[in-house]
């Protein structure tokens, strides 16, 4: 054992969770969950939605105070739980999903927001803007100090936001799925920042639920599940199936099922899309989808793959190209032709662009079949709405207690399966996926491959947009890459070859040649 | 797992329990405040709560309940229409112009309604094939209305003391004045239309979540051309109601500010200001609260610039009401 790591092992760690349990009234939300993190490390949080993590962060921050009989030591010594300002004052910090900065105020002036270095009673600007730049520069970034908010870019904000921890002498940094919003050169950007935090002691407690960051980063991973602590993996032991079997608590060696028969060329065409441009970003786009396929649109964020779906869709217009729809011509003017011609899309944004979050699960799931329902004189069938309802939290499990709930009562996962059950209602011949697991928790997630299986079985022709390449992988038949507007290219699976991800990186980041 | 599935009913229960609440909230909430109001004027003056003086209440609520009945549809979809009062003025100039034509002047009041319903149609092609925001083309159709109703009677009163619908105004059947009945039946038509229409639920729809409707195959703009359409329709409807009660109409000063007696009805009635949240049967509610204030601070001797006074602040404190509920309705 060399001198280095033995110092290692008896190194106290930064932050200790001991024993922390949280109940609300009867539910309990977290129990006797125990956690250690050191300097200089990042350590990853990972369990599916709900199973604890944000409730024990929430126990850090001080938002919540732990049951009885449960401490958080820094340093290794025991301190006040429960109260936001002192987890401050002990170097604890949040990096929140929704940004909470003012955008027409600086970047110095966000920084110091609430606690502005103050000369005879008035803020001194110049010593908060000299102070911004000294923070800035640890982060290794360019933008300015005096840089008013709301011109920079989202990853931007949330490097300020990251400075503003700083400000505060942060020692251990929460970010809760700090990347979700972000491009891909924001992410990469973002990562060179966790290494500088690092490499500078300080402690980063990182949730997510993407495996490929986790894999990148984590010097540790530790897994809740059921508000309840599984284990701890040492970043030499992470691997895939082991991490998603800690999180469901089962072996999912038949985690992505692809048990429909993948289409040979002979297979019918479902749908042609040829010289697809919207007058921007796309240009000149065309493929086939054949009959019971799942064909994937891969790419980098940006690379265009929602904007074609949108095209093909009828969402936005197209300034040229044209469709075959089983050998027909058609046009989709409008997401209305598009559904009569029989194809349906899945929105990437559910909450934005999909759910109508204060109407009811049955209502919810109708709601693109109401006029085909309808009784004379336009007057819903509830019945049949019910009845509708009643099958589609059957076949695809979604769990609630009521039909007649809102849907904004539901999780993510349920959630989804709400705005898939309305899609198939419209029974589609050509379904467009665009991020079907987006947001969605790891059991939620196999059930939505399975239904995409099934589909396909049934000879519906799929085309899913998603950006985990290990989905895409276990998922689809064959890969479109789009890059810059365009199709790069595509793989196919060889003669017992499966898809290899990085030809599809490759293609999307433009290293292959051709 | 067990564990699990009892914590999430316990939680759902939970959920459910504060929803179901607020839903009760939403829709009944305001229905003590108007029997407190009601109980508190009657304390005041005893002949609040006589059999005349409801029927003057009710007579005085009917016309802004079908104004509010209208801005209930519009409302719902997010919108707003501030022409209403404007558009009753110019149908009742109709209304009344038209009912002096010898033999043919019963045709006064579906003159009135399809004046009402023409604006209102004007008003919904701007909103959603123009994109123009409902706010602004509303503001300019509460002025450019106003002006055609002055221009219709060249700028003096029109008078028809032999109104021929005269009983609409001031007539009743079996006791109950005609102006209630066609209030409430227009209630429970918008009730129909609104919670068991096809229509109805596009309607809630596009105000939740226009985007998503328009994604689901909604064809958002109809359904908005459908509600300005009903609100423009239900101000002609209630122009002629104003004409049969006055027997004369004047585009100057008829129907001035009742867009805002409407709006507030409707907000006092739970409907969400963004669209997607709201019930007929509130706004109901929140225009007799309006009608029993007025009577009421009347009848207890409240001086005409007090009652302005007391009548904002009520609908400041629904506004608030509707903040804190949408609050209380967060979800994370």
């Amino acid at each position: 054992m060399t001198a280095a790591a033995r110092i290692e092992t008896v190194r106290q760690p930064v932050l200790e969770m001991r024993h922390i349990s949280k109940t609300f009234g009867p539910i309990r939300a977290l129990q006797d969950v125990s956690l250690t993190v050191h300097a200089g490390e990042l350590h990853a949080l990972m369990g599916e939605n709900g199973a604890g993590k944000s409730t024990l962060m929430k126990v850090l921050s001080g938002a919540y105070r732990p049951d009885p009989g449960g401490d958080i030591l820094i340093d290794g010594t025991p301190v006040a739980t429960g109260d936001p300002i002192k987890a401050r004052a002990n170097g604890i910090a949040v990096i929140y999903q929704e940004l909470s900065l003012a955008p027409n105020l600086t970047v110095a002036q966000n920084i110091f927001l609430g606690s502005e270095p103050r000369r005879f009673g008035i803020v001194d600007r110049d010593q908060c803007n000299r102070r911004a730049k000294e923070i800035i520069a640890r982060l290794g970034v360019s933008f300015s100090a005096r840089a008013p908010v709301s011109s920079l870019s989202l990853g931007e904000r949330q490097l300020v936001e990251i400075a503003r921890a700083l400000s505060t002498s942060a020692r251990i940094i929460v970010m809760d799925e700090p990347t979700t919003s972000l491009t891909s050169r924001e992410t990469d950007r973002l990562f060179e920042v966790i290494a500088t935090l690092k490499s500078q002691g300080i402690a980063i407690i990182y949730i997510s639920h993407r495996m490929e960051e986790v894999y990148q980063l984590a010097d540790r991973v530790s897994v809740l599940r059921d508000s309840g602590y599984v284990g701890t993996l040492e970043r030499a032991d992470l691997n895939a199936s082991r991490l998603v079997s800690m999180m469901v608590g089962r072996d999912l060696s038949a985690f992505y099922k692809k048990d429909h028969r993948p289409p040979d060329s002979k297979r019918a065409i479902a749908l042609s899309v040829r010289g697809m441009s919207d007058g921007n970003l796309l240009k000149d786009c065309s493929f086939d989808l054949h009959k019971g396929e799942v064909l994937a649109l891969a790419g980098l964020v940006g690379s265009g793959r929602t904007e074609l779906a949108r095209l093909v869709f009828g969402a936005d217009k197209h300034t040229s190209g044209t469709m075959e729809l089983d050998g027909k011509p058609i046009t989709t003017g409008s997401p209305r032709e598009a559904l009569d011609a029989g194809i349906a899309y899945l929105t990437e944004d559910r909450k934005e662009l999909g759910l109508f979050l204060d109407m009811s699960i049955s209502d919810n799931i109708s709601m693109g079949v109401l006029a085909r329902d309808a009784q004379a004189g336009g007057l819903r069938d509830f019945v049949k709405a019910e009845r509708r309802a009643a099958k589609a939290v059957s076949d695809l499990s979604i769990r609630t207690r009521s039909v007649q709930a809102n849907a904004g009562s539901l999780s993510g996962g349920n959630q989804q399966k709400v705005l898939l059950a309305r899609l198939l209602e419209t029974e589609p011949r050509v379904l467009i996926l665009d991020e079907p697991t987006r947001g969605v928790d790891v059991g939620a997630k196999s059930e939505i491959y399975r239904l995409i299986d099934d589909l396909a079985k049934k000879g519906i022709a799929i085309l899913m947009i998603s950006s985990e390449l290990p989905e895409v992988i276990g998922v689809a038949d064959r890969v479109l890459v789009m890059r810059d507007g365009t199709i790069a290219g595509e793989v196919t699976a060889s003669e017992g070859q499966p898809l290899s991800q990085e030809a599809i990186m490759e293609l999307a980041t433009g290293a292959a040649k051709g | 797992m067990t564990d699990k599935a009892t914590e999430m009913s316990a939680g759902d229960q939970a959920v459910g329990r504060s929803r179901r609440l607020r839903t009760a909230f939403a829709a009944l909430g305001m229905l003590p405040v108007l029997i407190l109001l009601a109980a508190g004027f009657q304390f005041m003056n005893p002949r609040f709560l006589t059999e005349t003086n409801l029927l003057i209440v009710t007579q005085q609520s009917s016309i802004n309940i079908v104004l509010a009945a209208g801005m209930t549809f519009v409302i719902l979809t997010g919108g707003i229409d501030l022409s209403v009062g404007s558009i009753l003025a110019a149908s009742a100039m109709v209304a009344v112009i038209v009912s002096l034509v010898p033999e043919w002047g019963m045709l006064g009041v579906p003159a009135a309604i399809l004046v009402g319903l023409g604006f209102g149609v004007i008003n919904g092609l701007l909103v959603a094939y123009i994109k123009l925001p409902p706010f602004i083309v509303t503001l300019g159709s509460l002025t450019a209305v106003r002006g055609v109703a002055r221009l219709l009677g060249q700028d003096t009163t029109v008078f028809n003391s032999d109104l021929p619908f005269d009983f609409i105004g001031n007539g009743s059947l079996f006791g109950i004045p005609w102006l209630v009945i066609i209030a409430l039946s227009v209630v429970v038509l918008s009730w129909l239309v609104l919670k068991r229409t096809v229509l109805g639920t596009w309607i809630y729809a596009v105000g939740g979540n226009a985007e998503a409707a328009r994604l689901t195959g909604i064809k958002v703009p109809l359904v908005l051309l459908f509600v300005y359409g009903v609100s423009g329709l239900l101000a002609g409807l209630g122009g002629a109601m104003s004409a049969a009660r006055l027997y004369a109409a004047n585009g100057l000063q008829l129907g001035q500010s009742y867009e805002l007696d409407a709006i507030a009805a409707v907000i006092l009635g739970g409907t969400s200001f963004v669209g997607g949240v709201g019930s007929i049967w509130g706004t109901l509610i929140g225009g007799l609260i309006i009608a029993v204030l007025s009577n009421g601070l009347i009848l207890a001797g409240v001086s005409d610039i007090w009652q302005y006074i007391i009548k904002g602040l009520v609908i400041i404190v629904a506004v608030a009401l509707d903040r804190y509920r949408l609050q209380a309705g967060a979800r994370t």
